[in-house]
């Protein structure tokens, strides 16, 4: 088995676009496959974009149990505000690698998230900052900051898919 | 015009049915005279002393349509100043926050003091005898006072006091204001969202004990699943839960809650080893307050609806929601956190991640909220369903948190004021 010593930016790519081609399609379960065990997934507050989630009020913080447990919600049938789902798409772009923080890489990229539902549009715009570790072959998402440039979740109202 | 004179409510009391006339959700007239009848006659939340702790701290807002800046001024007083230049109406302040002795308006100059007063006019030898700078200082709404530490003001200057305004609801003010002899703060980070949807069906949703279950399904099975006992939740057991009408269209939801409390309600989900901190959290608490009281501050959650906006849920943490119309079906909404100013950041913490179990536009609950407000005004375009019903409870002597009593207090309230003859005047004149 290769080992993931210096991943290329083309490595991970891969693993970004992978990721939102799996949650464009809704397969949550194997987009759980991509996270390490201890993974976090948040999204900071609009107007503290370089919040810490221990003093600051995010819109999402979730630990791991949170994100398993988001993802049996919204694949089961209580999840009003995404059943039916919505269609999201995603554009990735402008991915870099800056740099590593001794066990991780740390990764960042552009996003523009569509989603449509019910005839309106909404675009989510910002970037993710990644901290990929390196398991065997294979990158996993430690963890994934999705830092908004929407000064408001106006009209968008939620974020009630994965963004 | 005329439909206005429509009816709005049917409270037959006597037959125990409440009904809403489901043009109040939907009519831009109904909304053109809400700005009038309620907005500009209500005392409003502004912010919480909290967000301008030392004097020259500012934030600048919107409340009622109205670009405000709250300003704890260079002699410490709170204020409250109409964001636009007296000269031609420019912001004088784009920030959103910060310390500043002085606002300079950027389109020709005109600078004032941070207690709105008018201290620099380029130029001002061109300018005739009979203008003064002291006319021309910053406006201010009519009224502005704080209860322990919420503010509020109000723009119309017959209003009464804020004490007398908020009635019955100091009571629930209070339990929050309580759980810290230090005081309470905002946390940094404010949810800005928004739903395309009527206010005012948000403000049934905030105290609907009723919708708790079945919107909530997915929430309560996350409790189960994180070891969560949602057998102390019993809504139906009078003495563990009480709805109550406040006064002056203001009413509250008080029970018995199965989630954990950051302030002092242990469950299994927070850790064995946090048990101890717990109970001496709440020993505190009994020894401030006694018994019933440290039981009711710590154990109980409270749904607070204070007339026409303002939402103080102290339910897995404490939030503080505030919207206002935009159109008659979107709505733009503020949601913060409230915590003692004296938590260690170990408890801090623990209170943000409960709180977004929960709350908030990326919660597991909020967001299923929006979607049933959204998906009520999409229905609203059935004209041919004129009313909504709200009678539950309507002959019980003591109403559930699962009965309607809330609702019917608010809409009380804001028919009262939407039929005041004065009201009918001004939009005649109109």
């Amino acid at each position: 088995m290769s080992v993931i010593q210096t991943p290329t930016r083309s490595d991970v790519e891969d693993l970004l676009y992978k990721e939102a081609a799996l949650l464009d399609e809704w397969r949550l379960e194997e987009w759980l496959e991509l996270l390490t065990d201890d993974a976090v997934y948040q999204v900071p507050p609009t107007d503290v974009p370089e919040g810490d989630a221990r003093n600051t009020l995010f819109i999402i913080a979730d630990d791991a149990v949170r994100i398993r447990s988001r993802v049996k919600q919204l694949l089961g049938k209580s999840a009003w505000a995404e059943n039916p789902h919505s269609r999201t798409r995603r554009m990735i772009s402008n991915v870099r690698i800056l740099g590593s923080d001794g066990e991780d890489i740390i990764v960042t990229a552009n996003f523009a998230v569509h989603r449509m539902r019910y005839e309106s549009v909404d675009t989510y715009v910002g970037r993710y900052v990644y901290k990929l570790a390196r398991c065997g072959g294979d990158l996993k998402i430690r963890e994934r900051r999705a830092i908004l440039d929407n000064e408001a979740l106006r009209p968008h109202g939620k974020i009630s898919f994965i963004l | 015009m005329e439909h206005l004179n429509e009816r709005l409510i049917i409270d037959d009391q006597q037959a125990g049915l409440f009904r809403v006339n489901r043009r109040a959700f939907t009519d831009p007239d109904i909304f053109a005279q809400e700005q009038r009848s309620v907005f500009d006659k209500c005392w409003l939340y502004i912010g919480h002393e909290s967000e301008v702790p030392h004097a020259g701290d500012f934030r600048s807002r919107n409340i009622a349509g109205r670009p405000i800046i709250l300003a704890r001024s260079d002699d410490t007083q709170l204020r409250v100043l109409l964001n636009t230049c007296t000269h031609r109406g420019a912001l004088v302040c784009r920030q959103k926050s910060g310390n500043a002795r002085t606002f300079q308006c950027p389109y020709h100059a005109w600078t004032f003091n941070n207690r709105g007063q008018l201290v620099g006019v380029p130029g001002e030898d061109s300018y005739s005898d009979a203008f003064t700078r002291e006319s021309m200082g910053l406006k201010s709404p009519a009224k502005l006072d704080s209860y322990r530490g919420f503010i509020f003001a109000c723009f119309d200057p017959s209003a009464g006091s804020l004490r007398d305004y908020l009635s019955g609801a100091t009571e629930y003010l209070d339990l929050v204001a309580d759980q810290s002899e230090m005081g309470m703060k905002i946390v940094a980070g404010q949810q800005s969202y928004s739903a395309r949807a009527n206010w005012k069906l948000l403000v049934e949703n905030s105290y609907d004990g009723y919708h708790g279950l079945p919107t909530h399904q997915r929430y309560f099975t996350f409790l189960e699943d994180i070891g969560v006992d949602l057998k102390r939740m019993n809504f139906s057991a009078p003495a563990r839960q009480a709805a109550r009408d406040l006064g002056n269209g203001h009413a509250v939801v008080e029970y018995q809650s199965a989630w954990g409390r950051p302030i002092a309600h242990w469950v299994p989900p927070f850790g064995e080893h946090r048990r101890p901190h717990f109970d001496e959290l709440r020993r505190k608490f009994e020894t401030r307050f006694g018994a019933e009281r440290a039981r009711r501050i710590c154990e109980t959650s409270r749904n607070l609806g204070i007339f026409p906006n303002l939402v103080i849920n102290d339910i897995m943490a404490v939030t503080i929601r505030t919207f206002y119309p935009v159109a008659p079906d979107y709505m733009e909404v503020n949601a913060w956190a409230l915590a003692p100013v004296d938590e260690s950041a170990e408890d801090s913490a623990l209170r943000l991640d409960n709180f977004l179990t929960f709350l908030g536009p990326g919660g597991f609950a909020t967001p299923d909220d929006i979607e049933m407000l959204e998906s009520c005004q999409r229905g609203f375009a059935n004209r041919e369903v004129a009313w909504s019903d709200i009678s539950r409870g309507m002959k019980r002597e003591q109403p559930a948190i699962t009965d309607e009593l809330q609702m019917r207090a608010f809409w009380r309230r804001w028919n009262q004021l939407m039929t005041e003859p004065h009201v009918r005047r001004a939009s005649k004149a109109a």
